[in-house]
């Protein structure tokens, strides 16, 4: 692998795993700690009908309306959550099942129906997004790095997760107090006067957005991993939230890189000349970094807790 | 005009459920007036009525299911009521989020979360810092002196799950303190801790009161009312009886928000109590 | 009668053809096995276990191709796909219990897990297979949305008979299943095996999610088992109904998709299935007269009126203002108070009248205190029509009252 090919065709894909990873990883923190690791789930399912929808509206496959659509989606179905868990009495869990199926099975019966499914829409392709197609042309050399207008031609969805991220990182940053305050204690945070429910949907819209602006470029299926993985292996590694915000951070950018890598060199040198999923790979690496946490983590980890038993 | 043929034992019944005159009394610390709320129309607390004194340290106690952590959430807004009015210093509650400080139930938060007791006790001036900021060297410093005051001074960086129930409970009430309320109401603090715990929430409770806050406190260990408290509120689904504990802490009180709970040689030992201390 | 609709019909009579049939009636034993099933799951409040599961089953699939490939030459054996797909559901299961047991990660977090690395590892298999360009693999995305469309007679067979079996397994364990999930405690105290009948519910929860693969897909399959038992908990708040119902709506709302997608071979029966299911959802959510929408507003109106007039009708009687504008307007509107709030003739009657009867229902909480708090009626109905004759004669006998003539009789 030269430098040139490197630049135009790995480094988009590996830029935009790590991309979508470091977001989604960040956010999940808050998701796992606040016992919602599935909304991530269910968000990343309920996208399906939203573009379906966004597209039907509009007449176009435009990111922008695809997106938008994706994002009332997100919101609608939390909606509908919050009143079957509360009229039904039923666990979280159960609501959100009710809901994301069904919205997903109204995405595949509209897709099916509109004749979207010929113009790069599927649900194959929503599962599994479309890492490699990422490419940049233009670049010519490590120097393109830094050069702003050679930099400008890297694929849109490439900028569209910086700018996300960008977004993720400052709403962490701003709100950290407020989002630590209502994972611990949301009766308490009430009672000063911040309202756990508005910090709490604001998070959801967080994680609409970062699942809605990632699923087009990994799939969901690596979305849902990322909300996870990264954010259950830091939590297994420290006691504190700052730490394990960026330990989660490291972590998810680290699977984006390893993942993209093993899936691109792995099969070459074990000497089958074959190319694997790179979105699925980069998930297999997170759950790798989890499974190992589990197993090693100095303090909780399973080794770590027996010889705690035993002493 | 009061209808007079409810007369009898029933006067005083009617006095229980009286104060509803002070609802809009704004010297009161916390008054609730005919409090209603139900859980799936069945009423946990039906028309609950009662003005805290101000300056004083009032039990709230009755049997299990009577309702006193309800009561308490539902004066702070913290869950729907059918029917109420509830007012702090004459203001509504959303109005007074910034003097009335809480203390949660112990079993209401999940100890294993990753943050230190200093942590925890911050929290409390999380409004005072306001929204998007986060907290500075000064703030550290009045979580720091919260925790000494309740003597974990030196578990200040401990996380939180690694604590005693007792240690626990201490950095909630450091938390509540770092609020700087005027009221304070508290849901089962003691609920089982140690004894030098115990005589520390005590020691705390009293210099609240030398602050000339108001407190209230849902209680469970009946032998203590007396030692501690100087009114309390009687609750069984409604207010049975409140007021001074040398005048309301009574076996016939006792007998009517417990029934056959307490055996009657308890009870008389309760009251006897009572009247020892006033 | 429009063509579509003809299909359906004749499908839904069962008489379009021996396979339609075939599928038809396996589709509804396989709705009301998981909506029994998925009821019992509910209870135990681990319904996204099946999540977990369904995803899972991707990389045992396409091995279950692989070894089909290697092992015969021909990976599509339906049987050895079903195989493999229970295998990595089963290891999925495995590691969601052992992750929840072991670590200091919460049940949803391991669900999380397992489904996205499970689920990503086939995908990393299927690309895999891809690359290995053998025919037959075409097949393999029918179990992503499930498809019935040129299924075969005996794949029909297959599935319809293995759900056969699911469904009487649950029969077979109904009873301690019942136990478990509504009693816990005397199901332990009758030796039931509480860890053994649990992993019993989970794998006749993985079965209904491997066997419903193919007709309903795997990113669908888990609403078979989560839909129906959420719809029956509208229609009853009794336990023993709650099962029944749950495997009824299960099994209808299966057995008409399947026709519907017979009508309309080119529409997904994962998709159809799990609408159809979604609409007897919203039915039940809207319009059960037991928890639906619709009537638990209504009654909630009601109880909100019978809680404000008989609180106001006290402040009354006790001479003390009636604060709250609900009451107020509840008042006037009952003609108890007039428009600047002076009470009425009629309303000095009826806060005389719910004044003993408070004051009754006050006394005995004082001699009752335990029944008091159990009882939903304590201080919301007439005492006299919620405590027997002579308990209330006794009451108003202390009260130093003399028994008041009839409700409604004017003082």
């Amino acid at each position: 692998m030269d430098a040139i090919t490197f630049l135009q065709f790995d480094f988009p894909s590996i830029l935009l795993g790590s991309l979508a990873a470091l977001g989604c990883g960040l956010l999940g923190n808050f998701l796992v700690l606040r016992r919602q690791s599935l909304m991530g789930d269910a968000i990343s399912h309920v996208v399906l009908p939203g573009i379906v929808l966004g597209f039907l509206v509009t007449g176009t496959v435009d990111s922008l309306p695809m997106m938008l659509g994706a994002g009332v989606a997100a919101l609608i179905s939390v909606g509908l959550i919050e009143l079957i868990r509360r009229l039904g009495r039923v666990e979280p869990g159960a609501a959100m099942g009710v809901v994301f199926t069904s919205m997903f099975a109204a995405g595949v019966l509209l897709l099916e129906q509109s004749g979207a499914g010929g113009v790069h829409l599927d649900v194959e392709h929503a599962l599994y997004g479309n890492l490699e197609s990422a490419v940049w042309l233009e670049a010519t050399g490590f120097g393109d790095l830094l050069r702003p207008e050679i930099l400008a031609d890297l694929p849109v969805s490439v900028t569209r997760l910086a700018v996300v991220n960008l977004a993720i990182v400052a709403f962490v940053a701003l709100l950290y107090k407020e989002l630590k305050l209502v994972s611990f204690d949301p009766l308490f945070a009430d009672t000063l006067g911040i309202s756990s429910r508005l910090v709490g949907t604001l998070l959801i819209v967080m994680v609409a957005v970062a699942a809605v602006a990632a699923f087009d470029a990994v799939g969901s299926i690596l979305v849902i991993a990322m909300f996870i993985c990264p954010a259950a292996t830091a939590r297994l590694m420290t006691d504190r939230l700052g730490t394990q915000l960026w330990i989660s951070a490291g972590v998810a950018v680290a699977s984006g890189i390893l993942g993209y890598f093993a899936a691109a060199l792995g099969p070459q040198l074990l000497g089958v000349d074959m190319s694997v999923s790179a979105a699925g790979m980069i998930a297999v690496v997170a759950g790798l970094f989890q499974t190992v946490a589990m197993l090693l983590a100095p303090r909780y980890g399973v080794l770590a807790r027996r010889r705690l038993q035993r002493v | 005009m009061k209808i007079d043929h409810v007369s009898g034992g029933a006067t005083k019944i009617a006095l229980a459920e009286a104060g509803r005159r002070d609802v809009l009394d704004p010297g009161s610390p916390l008054a609730v007036a005919g409090l209603t709320v139900a859980y799936d129309r069945k009423p946990v607390l039906w028309n609950a009525s009662f003005s805290a004194p101000e300056g004083e340290l009032t039990a709230i106690v009755g049997p299990n299911g009577a309702g006193k952590s309800t009561f308490l959430k539902a004066s702070l807004s913290l869950i729907p009521r059918l029917s109420g009015e509830i007012s702090v210093y004459g203001k509504p509650m959303e109005a007074a989020r910034g003097d009335v400080a809480y203390v949660p139930q112990r079993s209401s938060v999940d100890w294993d979360f990753p943050a230190t007791a200093l942590d925890v006790v911050t929290m409390g001036l999380y409004r005072q810092i306001g929204w998007f900021r986060w907290p500075g060297r000064k703030d550290r410093e009045r979580a720091r002196a919260m925790l000494e005051l309740v003597g974990m001074e030196a578990f200040s960086d401990r996380q939180i799950g690694q604590l005693s129930g007792g240690q626990q409970q201490r950095v909630f009430l450091a938390r509540a303190l770092a609020q700087d309320a005027r009221v304070y109401l508290m849901d089962e603090p003691f609920a089982g801790v140690d004894a030098a715990t115990e005589r520390a929430i005590v020691d705390v409770l009293r210099k609240l009161l030398a602050e000339g806050k108001t407190v209230l406190v849902v209680h469970h260990d009946l032998e203590t009312v007396p030692l501690y408290f100087s009114h309390v509120l009687f609750l069984n689904a409604g207010t049975v009886a409140s007021g001074p504990v040398t005048e309301t802490f009574t076996a016939e009180n006792l007998q009517k928000t417990y029934g056959g709970r307490l055996a009657a040689t308890q009870l008389a030992a309760l009251g006897e109590a009572a009247k020892v201390r006033g | 009668m429009p063509p579509w609709f003809e299909a359906f019909l004749s499908a839904f009579l069962l008489s379009a053809g021996y396979n339609t049939a075939v599928v038809a009636v396996g589709s509804a034993l396989l709705g009301a096995g998981g909506g029994a099933i998925g009821a019992f799951v509910l209870l135990r409040k681990r319904s996204l276990v099946s999540d977990a599961m369904s995803h899972a089953t991707l990389p045992g699939v396409v091995l279950g191709f692989l070894f089909g490939l290697a092992i015969f030459g021909d990976g599509r054996s339906l049987p050895l796909l079903l195989v493999g797909a229970a295998f990595t559901a089963g290891l999925g299961m495995l590691a969601v219990n052992w992750i929840k047991a072991n670590t200091r990660l919460t049940e949803d977090t391991a669900i999380g897990t397992v489904l996205s690395t499970f689920f990503a590892l086939g995908m990393v298999l299927l690309t895999v297979l891809q690359s290995l360009s053998v025919s037959g693999q075409a097949g393999l995305s029918g179990f992503l949305l499930g498809s019935t469309s040129g299924m075969l007679a005996s794949e029909a067979m297959t599935i319809a008979v293995a759900a056969g079996v699911v469904a009487l397994a649950v029969l077979a364990f109904f009873k301690e299943l019942t136990l478990l999930c509504f009693d816990e405690g005397f199901a332990a105290s009758t030796g039931l095996n509480r860890n053994r009948l649990d992993l019993t519910l989970l794998v006749l929860l993985l079965a209904v999610v491997v066997i419903g693969l193919k007709t309903v897909g795997l990113v669908l399959v888990i609403a078979l088992t989560i839909i129906p038992p959420v719809a029956a908990r509208f229609w009853t708040e009794r336990v023993g109904r709650f099962v029944p119902i749950s495997a009824a709506i299960g099994a209808f709302g299966s057995y008409l998709g399947a026709c519907l997608s017979a009508s309309a071979p080119d529409l997904p029966t994962g998709a159809l299935i799990v609408l159809i299911l979604f609409a007897l959802f919203l039915l039940s959510l809207a319009l059960s007269p037991v928890r639906g929408i619709l009537s638990a507003f209504i009654r909630h109106r009601r109880f909100q009126r019978i809680v404000h007039v008989r609180q106001g009708l006290l402040a009354l009687a006790h001479d003390e203002p009636i604060l709250e504008p609900i009451t107020r307007r509840l008042m006037k509107r009952r003609g108890y108070v007039t428009g600047d709030l002076r009470p009425t003739e009629s309303g000095w009657s009826a806060a005389r009248r719910i004044a003993r009867d408070q004051a009754l229902w006050n006394l005995w909480r004082e001699d009752c205190p335990d029944e008091a708090h159990a009882l939903a009626d304590w201080s919301l109905r007439p005492i006299d029509e919620v405590l027997p004759r002579d308990m209330v004669a006794d009451l108003e006998a202390r009260l130093g009252l003399k028994a008041e003539p009839a409700r409604g009789a004017t003082a």
